[in-house]
Protein backbone atom coordinates (compact mmCIF):
# COMPACT_ATOMS: atom_id res chain seq x y z
CA UNK A 1 0.00 0.00 0.00
CA UNK A 2 1.56 3.23 -0.62
CA UNK A 3 1.61 6.39 1.55
CA UNK A 4 -0.36 9.15 0.12
CA UNK A 5 2.14 12.17 0.00
CA UNK A 6 1.65 15.07 1.96
CA UNK A 7 0.21 18.68 -0.08
CA UNK A 8 0.70 22.04 1.32
CA UNK A 9 -3.00 23.68 1.69
CA UNK A 10 -1.20 26.88 -0.04
CA UNK A 11 -0.07 24.04 -2.73
CA UNK A 12 -3.03 22.54 -2.83
CA UNK A 13 -5.79 25.29 -3.26
CA UNK A 14 -2.80 27.12 -5.46
CA UNK A 15 -2.95 23.77 -8.06
CA UNK A 16 -6.69 24.04 -7.83
CA UNK A 17 -6.91 27.52 -9.37
CA UNK A 18 -4.28 26.96 -11.92
CA UNK A 19 -6.32 23.81 -13.00
CA UNK A 20 -9.48 25.83 -13.44
CA UNK A 21 -7.91 29.02 -14.56
CA UNK A 22 -6.23 26.68 -17.61
CA UNK A 23 -9.77 25.44 -18.17
CA UNK A 24 -11.20 28.76 -18.69
CA UNK A 25 -8.88 30.35 -20.63
CA UNK A 26 -9.26 27.17 -23.32
CA UNK A 27 -12.98 29.28 -24.67
CA UNK A 28 -14.10 32.10 -25.99
CA UNK A 29 -15.43 35.13 -24.58
CA UNK A 30 -17.63 36.18 -23.14
CA UNK A 31 -18.26 40.15 -22.55
CA UNK A 32 -21.44 41.67 -20.95
CA UNK A 33 -21.81 45.37 -21.02
CA UNK A 34 -24.06 48.23 -19.70
CA UNK A 35 -26.64 50.26 -22.69
CA UNK A 36 -28.34 53.08 -21.63
CA UNK A 37 -31.45 51.26 -21.91
CA UNK A 38 -30.32 48.07 -20.12
CA UNK A 39 -27.50 45.30 -20.00
CA UNK A 40 -25.73 43.69 -23.35
CA UNK A 41 -24.80 40.33 -22.89
CA UNK A 42 -22.53 39.03 -26.50
CA UNK A 43 -20.37 35.54 -26.86
CA UNK A 44 -18.92 33.94 -29.61
CA UNK A 45 -20.76 30.82 -30.19
CA UNK A 46 -21.14 29.32 -33.05
CA UNK A 47 -23.80 26.27 -30.98
CA UNK A 48 -27.54 27.26 -31.67
CA UNK A 49 -28.52 25.35 -28.88
CA UNK A 50 -26.21 25.25 -25.96
CA UNK A 51 -26.51 28.55 -24.79
CA UNK A 52 -24.03 30.84 -22.75
CA UNK A 53 -26.01 33.35 -22.08
CA UNK A 54 -29.75 32.39 -20.34
CA UNK A 55 -32.73 34.09 -18.63
CA UNK A 56 -32.77 33.47 -14.98
CA UNK A 57 -35.64 35.50 -13.79
CA UNK A 58 -37.72 38.74 -15.30
CA UNK A 59 -34.93 41.09 -14.49
CA UNK A 60 -31.54 38.91 -14.37
CA UNK A 61 -29.50 37.36 -16.66
CA UNK A 62 -27.10 34.78 -16.76
CA UNK A 63 -23.69 34.05 -18.41
CA UNK A 64 -20.54 32.01 -18.16
CA UNK A 65 -17.76 30.69 -19.54
CA UNK A 66 -16.08 27.59 -19.12
CA UNK A 67 -16.88 23.59 -19.16
CA UNK A 68 -20.52 23.41 -20.07
CA UNK A 69 -21.83 20.93 -18.30
CA UNK A 70 -20.37 22.36 -14.99
CA UNK A 71 -22.10 26.00 -15.78
CA UNK A 72 -25.45 24.75 -17.09
CA UNK A 73 -25.59 23.01 -13.75
CA UNK A 74 -24.72 26.41 -11.67
CA UNK A 75 -27.32 28.13 -14.72
CA UNK A 76 -30.44 25.05 -13.57
CA UNK A 77 -29.65 25.77 -10.17
CA UNK A 78 -30.40 29.35 -10.32
CA UNK A 79 -33.22 29.02 -12.55
CA UNK A 80 -34.81 26.87 -9.93
CA UNK A 81 -34.18 29.09 -6.96
CA UNK A 82 -35.56 32.00 -8.46
CA UNK A 83 -38.40 30.57 -9.79
CA UNK A 84 -38.99 29.27 -6.10
CA UNK A 85 -38.11 32.25 -4.41
CA UNK A 86 -40.55 33.96 -6.59
CA UNK A 87 -43.33 31.31 -5.46
CA UNK A 88 -43.28 31.54 -2.52
CA UNK A 89 -42.76 35.04 -2.03
CA UNK A 90 -43.27 37.69 -4.63
CA UNK A 91 -41.56 38.14 -7.99
CA UNK A 92 -40.32 41.43 -7.15
CA UNK A 93 -37.94 39.50 -4.28
CA UNK A 94 -35.86 37.84 -6.60
CA UNK A 95 -32.68 39.66 -6.90
CA UNK A 96 -29.57 39.27 -8.56
CA UNK A 97 -27.52 39.61 -5.03
CA UNK A 98 -29.33 37.05 -3.55
CA UNK A 99 -28.38 34.97 -6.66
CA UNK A 100 -25.26 35.83 -6.59
CA UNK A 101 -24.72 34.84 -3.35
CA UNK A 102 -26.46 31.13 -3.56
CA UNK A 103 -23.58 30.97 -6.68
CA UNK A 104 -20.76 32.17 -4.58
CA UNK A 105 -21.30 29.64 -1.48
CA UNK A 106 -21.74 27.11 -3.97
CA UNK A 107 -18.63 27.31 -5.92
CA UNK A 108 -17.08 28.41 -2.49
CA UNK A 109 -18.30 24.65 -1.14
CA UNK A 110 -16.91 22.69 -4.63
CA UNK A 111 -13.70 24.91 -4.79
CA UNK A 112 -12.31 23.40 -1.40
CA UNK A 113 -14.46 20.43 -0.98
CA UNK A 114 -14.06 18.08 -3.89
CA UNK A 115 -10.40 17.36 -5.89
CA UNK A 116 -12.11 18.90 -9.17
CA UNK A 117 -12.97 22.64 -8.81
CA UNK A 118 -15.31 23.35 -11.49
CA UNK A 119 -13.68 25.31 -14.25
CA UNK A 120 -16.24 28.18 -14.33
CA UNK A 121 -16.56 32.14 -14.74
CA UNK A 122 -20.10 33.68 -14.47
CA UNK A 123 -21.84 37.00 -14.77
CA UNK A 124 -25.15 37.45 -12.95
CA UNK A 125 -26.78 40.67 -14.59
CA UNK A 126 -29.38 42.37 -13.07
CA UNK A 127 -31.33 45.24 -14.76
CA UNK A 128 -32.56 48.03 -12.78
CA UNK A 129 -34.93 51.31 -13.54
CA UNK A 130 -31.94 53.10 -14.34
CA UNK A 131 -28.14 52.79 -15.56
CA UNK A 132 -27.14 53.40 -11.72
CA UNK A 133 -29.60 50.98 -10.79
CA UNK A 134 -28.23 48.14 -13.14
CA UNK A 135 -26.11 45.85 -11.06
CA UNK A 136 -23.36 43.23 -12.45
CA UNK A 137 -21.45 40.57 -10.23
CA UNK A 138 -18.83 38.19 -11.77
CA UNK A 139 -18.28 34.77 -9.88
CA UNK A 140 -15.09 33.33 -9.92
CA UNK A 141 -14.42 29.48 -9.51
CA UNK A 142 -13.59 29.44 -6.04
CA UNK A 143 -16.65 31.31 -5.03
CA UNK A 144 -15.10 34.89 -4.86
CA UNK A 145 -17.78 37.88 -5.88
CA UNK A 146 -17.05 41.31 -7.32
CA UNK A 147 -19.55 43.68 -8.28
CA UNK A 148 -18.60 45.40 -11.57
CA UNK A 149 -19.61 48.91 -13.23
CA UNK A 150 -19.61 49.39 -17.06
CA UNK A 151 -18.71 46.19 -18.87
CA UNK A 152 -17.35 42.16 -17.67
CA UNK A 153 -15.21 40.03 -19.88
CA UNK A 154 -13.93 36.96 -19.23
CA UNK A 155 -13.04 33.62 -20.77
CA UNK A 156 -9.64 33.30 -22.72
CA UNK A 157 -7.82 36.09 -23.44
CA UNK A 158 -10.21 38.12 -21.67
CA UNK A 159 -7.72 40.88 -21.18
CA UNK A 160 -6.98 41.44 -24.78
CA UNK A 161 -10.91 41.84 -25.25
CA UNK A 162 -11.45 44.07 -22.49
CA UNK A 163 -8.23 46.17 -23.54
CA UNK A 164 -10.24 46.67 -27.19
CA UNK A 165 -13.38 47.00 -26.04
CA UNK A 166 -12.05 49.81 -23.05
CA UNK A 167 -11.35 51.68 -25.99
CA UNK A 168 -14.35 52.95 -27.79
CA UNK A 169 -16.78 52.03 -24.38
CA UNK A 170 -18.34 54.79 -22.82
CA UNK A 171 -21.16 54.85 -19.97
CA UNK A 172 -24.80 55.71 -21.28
CA UNK A 173 -24.11 54.00 -25.07
CA UNK A 174 -27.10 53.36 -27.55
CA UNK A 175 -27.70 49.66 -28.08
CA UNK A 176 -26.03 49.12 -32.05
CA UNK A 177 -22.92 50.90 -31.30
CA UNK A 178 -22.25 49.11 -28.17
CA UNK A 179 -22.89 45.69 -30.01
CA UNK A 180 -20.27 46.46 -32.80
CA UNK A 181 -17.45 47.80 -30.20
CA UNK A 182 -17.95 44.48 -28.53
CA UNK A 183 -18.08 42.18 -31.50
CA UNK A 184 -14.76 44.05 -32.42
CA UNK A 185 -13.64 43.24 -29.44
CA UNK A 186 -14.65 39.60 -29.15
CA UNK A 187 -12.71 38.84 -32.71
CA UNK A 188 -9.47 40.35 -30.83
CA UNK A 189 -10.24 36.78 -28.79
CA UNK A 190 -7.77 33.44 -30.46
CA UNK A 191 -4.07 35.13 -30.76
CA UNK A 192 -3.89 34.84 -34.33
CA UNK A 193 -4.62 38.26 -34.82
CA UNK A 194 -8.29 40.03 -35.15
CA UNK A 195 -10.90 37.87 -36.77
CA UNK A 196 -14.54 39.26 -38.14
CA UNK A 197 -17.31 37.61 -36.55
CA UNK A 198 -20.30 36.68 -38.47
CA UNK A 199 -24.10 37.17 -37.14
CA UNK A 200 -24.02 32.96 -37.16
CA UNK A 201 -20.62 32.69 -34.52
CA UNK A 202 -22.40 35.00 -32.29
CA UNK A 203 -24.91 34.41 -29.15
CA UNK A 204 -26.30 38.45 -28.12
CA UNK A 205 -28.74 38.74 -25.86
CA UNK A 206 -30.53 41.83 -24.19
CA UNK A 207 -32.28 42.82 -20.77
CA UNK A 208 -34.27 45.70 -21.59
CA UNK A 209 -35.18 47.45 -19.00
CA UNK A 210 -37.90 49.44 -21.00
CA UNK A 211 -39.76 46.08 -21.80
CA UNK A 212 -42.69 44.64 -19.68
CA UNK A 213 -42.14 41.85 -16.98
CA UNK A 214 -39.70 40.19 -18.57
CA UNK A 215 -36.95 42.24 -19.49
CA UNK A 216 -34.82 39.24 -21.55
CA UNK A 217 -34.85 38.98 -25.28
CA UNK A 218 -32.68 37.44 -27.16
CA UNK A 219 -31.17 39.01 -30.99
CA UNK A 220 -31.33 36.39 -33.80
CA UNK A 221 -31.57 36.29 -37.44
CA UNK A 222 -32.45 39.96 -38.47
CA UNK A 223 -32.96 41.57 -35.42
CA UNK A 224 -29.00 41.12 -35.09
CA UNK A 225 -27.83 41.50 -38.06
CA UNK A 226 -29.49 45.41 -38.44
CA UNK A 227 -27.76 45.87 -35.32
CA UNK A 228 -24.30 45.06 -36.58
CA UNK B 1 -38.09 30.04 1.44
CA UNK B 2 -37.28 27.17 3.94
CA UNK B 3 -34.47 26.64 6.11
CA UNK B 4 -33.20 23.78 3.87
CA UNK B 5 -32.18 26.68 1.19
CA UNK B 6 -31.87 30.07 3.46
CA UNK B 7 -30.34 33.13 1.99
CA UNK B 8 -26.27 33.26 1.93
CA UNK B 9 -25.78 29.21 2.24
CA UNK B 10 -24.77 26.75 -0.09
CA UNK B 11 -27.27 25.43 -2.56
CA UNK B 12 -28.71 22.18 -1.61
CA UNK B 13 -28.26 19.29 -3.65
CA UNK B 14 -31.29 19.34 -5.09
CA UNK B 15 -30.83 22.48 -6.70
CA UNK B 16 -27.87 20.90 -8.60
CA UNK B 17 -29.61 17.57 -9.62
CA UNK B 18 -29.55 17.48 -13.18
CA UNK B 19 -32.48 15.84 -14.78
CA UNK B 20 -36.27 17.34 -14.50
CA UNK B 21 -37.43 20.78 -15.99
CA UNK B 22 -40.62 20.92 -14.03
CA UNK B 23 -40.66 23.62 -11.48
CA UNK B 24 -43.73 21.44 -9.52
CA UNK B 25 -41.80 17.78 -10.13
CA UNK B 26 -38.75 19.88 -8.61
CA UNK B 27 -41.24 21.48 -5.85
CA UNK B 28 -42.41 17.85 -4.78
CA UNK B 29 -38.99 16.79 -4.57
CA UNK B 30 -37.77 20.08 -2.48
CA UNK B 31 -40.66 21.70 -0.25
CA UNK B 32 -43.74 19.64 -0.95
CA UNK B 33 -45.59 21.72 1.47
CA UNK B 34 -45.98 24.79 -1.46
CA UNK B 35 -48.26 22.63 -3.85
CA UNK B 36 -51.25 23.43 -3.73
CA UNK B 37 -53.54 20.13 -2.74
CA UNK B 38 -50.53 18.61 -1.18
CA UNK B 39 -51.65 19.94 2.50
CA UNK B 40 -53.28 17.54 4.86
CA UNK B 41 -56.83 18.69 5.16
CA UNK B 42 -58.68 18.28 8.21
CA UNK B 43 -61.31 15.91 8.13
CA UNK B 44 -64.49 16.99 10.28
CA UNK B 45 -65.43 14.43 13.22
CA UNK B 46 -68.47 12.45 11.90
CA UNK B 47 -70.09 12.69 15.04
CA UNK B 48 -70.45 16.49 14.66
CA UNK B 49 -71.54 17.69 11.47
CA UNK B 50 -70.57 21.11 10.26
CA UNK B 51 -73.36 24.04 10.47
CA UNK B 52 -72.41 25.83 7.22
CA UNK B 53 -70.24 23.29 4.98
CA UNK B 54 -66.78 24.66 4.31
CA UNK B 55 -66.92 24.96 0.32
CA UNK B 56 -69.79 28.22 1.50
CA UNK B 57 -67.24 29.68 3.67
CA UNK B 58 -64.61 30.83 0.63
CA UNK B 59 -65.25 32.51 -1.96
CA UNK B 60 -66.01 30.61 -5.63
CA UNK B 61 -65.63 32.06 -8.37
CA UNK B 62 -68.26 31.59 -11.51
CA UNK B 63 -68.35 32.12 -14.84
CA UNK B 64 -65.68 31.64 -17.70
CA UNK B 65 -66.41 31.52 -21.58
CA UNK B 66 -64.13 31.04 -24.59
CA UNK B 67 -64.62 31.34 -28.12
CA UNK B 68 -62.00 30.16 -31.08
CA UNK B 69 -62.08 32.76 -34.23
CA UNK B 70 -60.36 32.46 -37.53
CA UNK B 71 -56.98 32.75 -36.22
CA UNK B 72 -57.11 32.62 -32.34
CA UNK B 73 -59.34 32.34 -29.25
CA UNK B 74 -60.90 35.01 -26.95
CA UNK B 75 -61.48 34.25 -23.34
CA UNK B 76 -63.97 36.21 -20.99
CA UNK B 77 -64.73 35.78 -17.43
CA UNK B 78 -67.25 38.01 -15.33
CA UNK B 79 -65.88 39.75 -12.23
CA UNK B 80 -67.91 37.89 -9.12
CA UNK B 81 -67.02 35.73 -6.23
CA UNK B 82 -69.62 34.73 -4.43
CA UNK B 83 -69.66 32.64 -0.54
CA UNK B 84 -72.90 30.93 -0.22
CA UNK B 85 -75.48 34.06 -0.48
CA UNK B 86 -72.81 36.77 -0.16
CA UNK B 87 -71.05 38.22 -3.14
CA UNK B 88 -67.62 38.28 -1.96
CA UNK B 89 -66.04 40.03 -4.36
CA UNK B 90 -67.02 42.10 -7.20
CA UNK B 91 -63.78 42.96 -9.81
CA UNK B 92 -61.93 39.73 -8.39
CA UNK B 93 -60.08 38.48 -11.49
CA UNK B 94 -60.60 35.03 -13.19
CA UNK B 95 -58.67 34.53 -16.46
CA UNK B 96 -55.10 34.75 -16.59
CA UNK B 97 -52.35 34.96 -19.05
CA UNK B 98 -50.68 31.81 -18.62
CA UNK B 99 -47.65 32.17 -20.85
CA UNK B 100 -46.77 34.26 -24.35
CA UNK B 101 -49.99 31.60 -26.22
CA UNK B 102 -52.14 30.95 -23.69
CA UNK B 103 -54.87 31.71 -21.31
CA UNK B 104 -56.20 30.14 -18.54
CA UNK B 105 -59.76 31.08 -16.86
CA UNK B 106 -60.49 29.47 -13.50
CA UNK B 107 -64.37 28.42 -11.77
CA UNK B 108 -64.45 27.07 -8.74
CA UNK B 109 -62.91 27.94 -4.86
CA UNK B 110 -60.67 30.83 -5.73
CA UNK B 111 -58.10 30.94 -3.05
CA UNK B 112 -57.00 26.95 -4.46
CA UNK B 113 -57.45 28.34 -8.24
CA UNK B 114 -55.26 31.46 -7.96
CA UNK B 115 -52.54 29.19 -6.93
CA UNK B 116 -53.02 26.41 -9.11
CA UNK B 117 -52.76 29.31 -11.60
CA UNK B 118 -50.34 30.77 -10.18
CA UNK B 119 -48.16 27.36 -9.95
CA UNK B 120 -48.91 26.82 -13.75
CA UNK B 121 -47.51 30.18 -14.40
CA UNK B 122 -44.27 29.25 -12.74
CA UNK B 123 -44.40 25.63 -14.14
CA UNK B 124 -44.50 27.28 -17.89
CA UNK B 125 -42.07 29.81 -17.58
CA UNK B 126 -39.80 27.31 -16.04
CA UNK B 127 -39.58 24.89 -18.30
CA UNK B 128 -39.39 27.51 -21.12
CA UNK B 129 -36.01 29.25 -19.09
CA UNK B 130 -34.36 25.49 -18.66
CA UNK B 131 -35.29 23.88 -22.25
CA UNK B 132 -34.64 27.28 -24.23
CA UNK B 133 -37.99 26.32 -26.16
CA UNK B 134 -42.16 26.17 -24.91
CA UNK B 135 -43.86 22.95 -24.38
CA UNK B 136 -46.88 22.28 -27.09
CA UNK B 137 -50.03 23.47 -26.50
CA UNK B 138 -50.86 19.69 -25.96
CA UNK B 139 -47.82 19.64 -23.46
CA UNK B 140 -49.30 22.83 -21.43
CA UNK B 141 -52.80 21.23 -21.34
CA UNK B 142 -51.51 18.10 -19.86
CA UNK B 143 -49.48 19.94 -17.56
CA UNK B 144 -52.90 21.76 -16.14
CA UNK B 145 -54.38 18.74 -16.07
CA UNK B 146 -51.61 16.69 -13.52
CA UNK B 147 -52.08 20.14 -11.18
CA UNK B 148 -55.99 19.25 -11.20
CA UNK B 149 -56.00 15.95 -10.54
CA UNK B 150 -53.66 16.81 -7.20
CA UNK B 151 -56.41 18.37 -5.95
CA UNK B 152 -58.59 15.83 -5.78
CA UNK B 153 -59.01 15.34 -2.46
CA UNK B 154 -60.25 19.15 -1.91
CA UNK B 155 -62.65 18.70 -4.56
CA UNK B 156 -63.83 15.65 -2.69
CA UNK B 157 -64.85 17.77 0.22
CA UNK B 158 -66.70 20.41 -1.73
CA UNK B 159 -63.26 22.64 -2.67
CA UNK B 160 -62.92 22.04 -6.49
CA UNK B 161 -61.22 24.34 -9.14
CA UNK B 162 -62.29 23.41 -12.69
CA UNK B 163 -59.88 25.56 -15.35
CA UNK B 164 -60.78 26.24 -18.84
CA UNK B 165 -57.46 26.56 -20.56
CA UNK B 166 -56.85 28.51 -24.28
CA UNK B 167 -54.40 29.01 -26.50
CA UNK B 168 -53.07 29.54 -30.31
CA UNK B 169 -51.38 26.34 -31.17
CA UNK B 170 -48.42 27.30 -32.97
CA UNK B 171 -47.90 24.20 -35.05
CA UNK B 172 -51.47 24.04 -36.54
CA UNK B 173 -52.24 27.88 -36.35
CA UNK B 174 -55.33 27.71 -34.66
CA UNK B 175 -57.09 28.68 -31.17
CA UNK B 176 -57.92 25.84 -28.84
CA UNK B 177 -59.64 25.20 -26.21
CA UNK B 178 -59.30 22.72 -23.56
CA UNK B 179 -61.95 22.16 -20.45
CA UNK B 180 -61.00 19.37 -17.73
CA UNK B 181 -62.70 17.50 -14.53
CA UNK B 182 -62.28 17.39 -10.92
CA UNK B 183 -60.46 14.09 -11.71
CA UNK B 184 -58.01 15.92 -14.21
CA UNK B 185 -59.38 14.62 -17.22
CA UNK B 186 -58.81 16.61 -20.03
CA UNK B 187 -60.99 17.47 -23.25
CA UNK B 188 -60.35 19.46 -25.97
CA UNK B 189 -63.47 21.91 -27.18
CA UNK B 190 -64.46 22.81 -30.19
CA UNK B 191 -65.38 26.06 -31.35
CA UNK B 192 -66.56 27.50 -27.72
CA UNK B 193 -67.24 26.43 -24.46
CA UNK B 194 -67.80 27.69 -20.82
CA UNK B 195 -67.54 26.56 -17.64
CA UNK B 196 -68.45 27.33 -13.89
CA UNK B 197 -71.95 27.85 -11.87
CA UNK B 198 -73.33 30.50 -15.34
CA UNK B 199 -71.85 27.71 -17.67
CA UNK B 200 -74.94 26.22 -18.81
CA UNK B 201 -76.43 29.66 -19.80
CA UNK B 202 -73.65 31.08 -21.48
CA UNK B 203 -73.20 27.71 -23.84
CA UNK B 204 -76.46 27.98 -24.51
CA UNK B 205 -76.10 31.54 -25.79
CA UNK B 206 -72.80 30.55 -27.87
CA UNK B 207 -74.29 27.52 -29.46
CA UNK B 208 -76.93 30.08 -30.76
CA UNK B 209 -74.51 32.52 -31.42
CA UNK B 210 -71.45 31.36 -32.92
CA UNK B 211 -70.45 31.45 -36.06
CA UNK B 212 -67.57 29.57 -38.18
CA UNK B 213 -66.30 32.89 -39.68
CA UNK B 214 -65.99 35.15 -36.57
CA UNK B 215 -63.10 37.36 -36.10
CA UNK B 216 -61.73 38.16 -33.39
CA UNK B 217 -63.73 41.43 -32.57
CA UNK B 218 -67.04 38.80 -33.12
CA UNK B 219 -66.05 36.54 -30.32
CA UNK B 220 -65.47 39.00 -27.90
CA UNK B 221 -68.89 40.35 -28.39
CA UNK B 222 -70.07 36.76 -28.56
CA UNK B 223 -68.40 35.70 -25.81
CA UNK B 224 -69.72 39.50 -23.79
CA UNK B 225 -73.36 38.73 -24.36
CA UNK B 226 -72.83 34.74 -22.94
CA UNK B 227 -71.38 36.35 -20.08
CA UNK B 228 -74.52 38.61 -19.66
CA UNK B 229 -76.87 35.59 -20.77
CA UNK B 230 -75.10 33.75 -17.55
CA UNK B 231 -75.61 36.63 -15.64
CA UNK B 232 -79.25 36.64 -16.16
CA UNK B 233 -80.30 33.53 -15.28
CA UNK B 234 -77.59 32.52 -12.60
CA UNK B 235 -77.36 34.54 -9.27
CA UNK B 236 -73.36 33.38 -8.31
CA UNK B 237 -72.45 35.13 -12.14
CA UNK B 238 -72.17 39.07 -11.89
CA UNK B 239 -73.49 41.08 -14.94
CA UNK B 240 -71.73 44.09 -16.21
CA UNK B 241 -71.07 46.79 -13.07
CA UNK B 242 -71.59 49.92 -15.19
CA UNK B 243 -71.81 52.30 -12.44
CA UNK B 244 -68.52 51.27 -10.70
CA UNK B 245 -66.87 50.68 -14.18
CA UNK B 246 -66.10 46.74 -13.34
CA UNK B 247 -65.99 44.72 -16.98
CA UNK B 248 -65.42 41.21 -17.88
CA UNK B 249 -61.97 40.15 -18.13
CA UNK B 250 -61.21 39.66 -21.48
CA UNK B 251 -57.97 38.33 -23.40
CA UNK B 252 -57.26 37.37 -26.73
CA UNK B 253 -54.76 35.10 -28.23
CA UNK B 254 -53.70 35.04 -31.69
CA UNK B 255 -50.38 34.42 -33.65
CA UNK B 256 -49.04 37.44 -31.95
CA UNK B 257 -49.44 36.25 -28.78
CA UNK B 258 -51.70 36.76 -25.42
CA UNK B 259 -53.07 40.30 -25.48
CA UNK B 260 -55.82 41.34 -22.33
CA UNK B 261 -58.32 44.10 -23.64
CA UNK B 262 -58.15 47.82 -22.38
CA UNK B 263 -60.59 48.06 -19.98
CA UNK B 264 -61.89 51.07 -22.22
CA UNK B 265 -62.43 48.53 -25.14
CA UNK B 266 -64.41 46.24 -23.07
CA UNK B 267 -66.09 48.77 -21.66
CA UNK B 268 -67.24 50.01 -25.39
CA UNK B 269 -68.51 46.21 -26.32
CA UNK B 270 -69.79 46.12 -22.40
CA UNK B 271 -72.31 48.96 -23.28
CA UNK B 272 -73.04 48.27 -26.84
CA UNK B 273 -74.71 44.55 -25.03
CA UNK B 274 -76.59 46.73 -22.40
CA UNK B 275 -77.84 48.89 -24.95
CA UNK B 276 -79.31 46.39 -27.15
CA UNK B 277 -80.44 44.44 -24.23
CA UNK B 278 -82.53 47.32 -23.60
CA UNK B 279 -84.41 46.79 -26.54
CA UNK B 280 -84.83 43.08 -26.25
CA UNK B 281 -83.58 41.71 -23.22
CA UNK B 282 -82.73 38.33 -24.20
CA UNK B 283 -80.37 39.41 -26.63
CA UNK B 284 -79.81 39.02 -30.54
CA UNK B 285 -82.06 36.56 -32.52
CA UNK B 286 -80.66 33.74 -33.78
CA UNK B 287 -82.29 32.83 -37.19
CA UNK B 288 -84.27 29.86 -36.56
CA UNK B 289 -84.18 27.56 -39.76
CA UNK B 290 -80.71 26.85 -41.09
CA UNK B 291 -79.74 29.05 -43.89
CA UNK B 292 -77.21 27.45 -45.86
CA UNK B 293 -75.34 31.41 -46.18
CA UNK B 294 -75.35 31.30 -42.82
CA UNK B 295 -73.18 28.54 -41.22
CA UNK B 296 -74.26 28.05 -37.73
CA UNK B 297 -72.43 25.48 -36.13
Amino acid sequence: MSMPFYVSPEQAVKDKAEFARKGIARGRSVAVMQYVDGILLVAENPSRALHKISEIYDRIAFAAVGKYNEFENMRVAGVRLADLRGYSYDRRDVTGRGLANAYAQTLGAIFTETPKPYEVEIVVAEVGESVAADQMFRLTFDGSVAEERGFVVMGGSAEQVAASVRETYAEGMPLAPLLTAAVRALGQNGGEGPRELTPAQLEVAVLDRNRPRRKFRRLVGASLERLL
Amino acid sequence: MTSRSGDGSRLPAAFLTAGTSSFTEFLSGHVPDLLPGRRATPTAPVAAPVAVPVAAQVPHGTTIVAATFNGGVVMAGDRRATMGNYIAQRDIEKVFHADDYSCVGIAGTAGLAVEVVRLFQVELEHYEKIEGTTLSLDGKANRLATMIRSNLGMAMQGLAVVPLFAGFDLETAAGRIFSYDITGGRYEEHSYHAVGSGSLFARGALKKLYREDFTADDAVLACTHALYDAADDDAATGGPDLPRRIYPVVVVVTDEGFRRLEEEAVGRVVRAVVEDRMERPGGPYAPLRVDDSDPTT
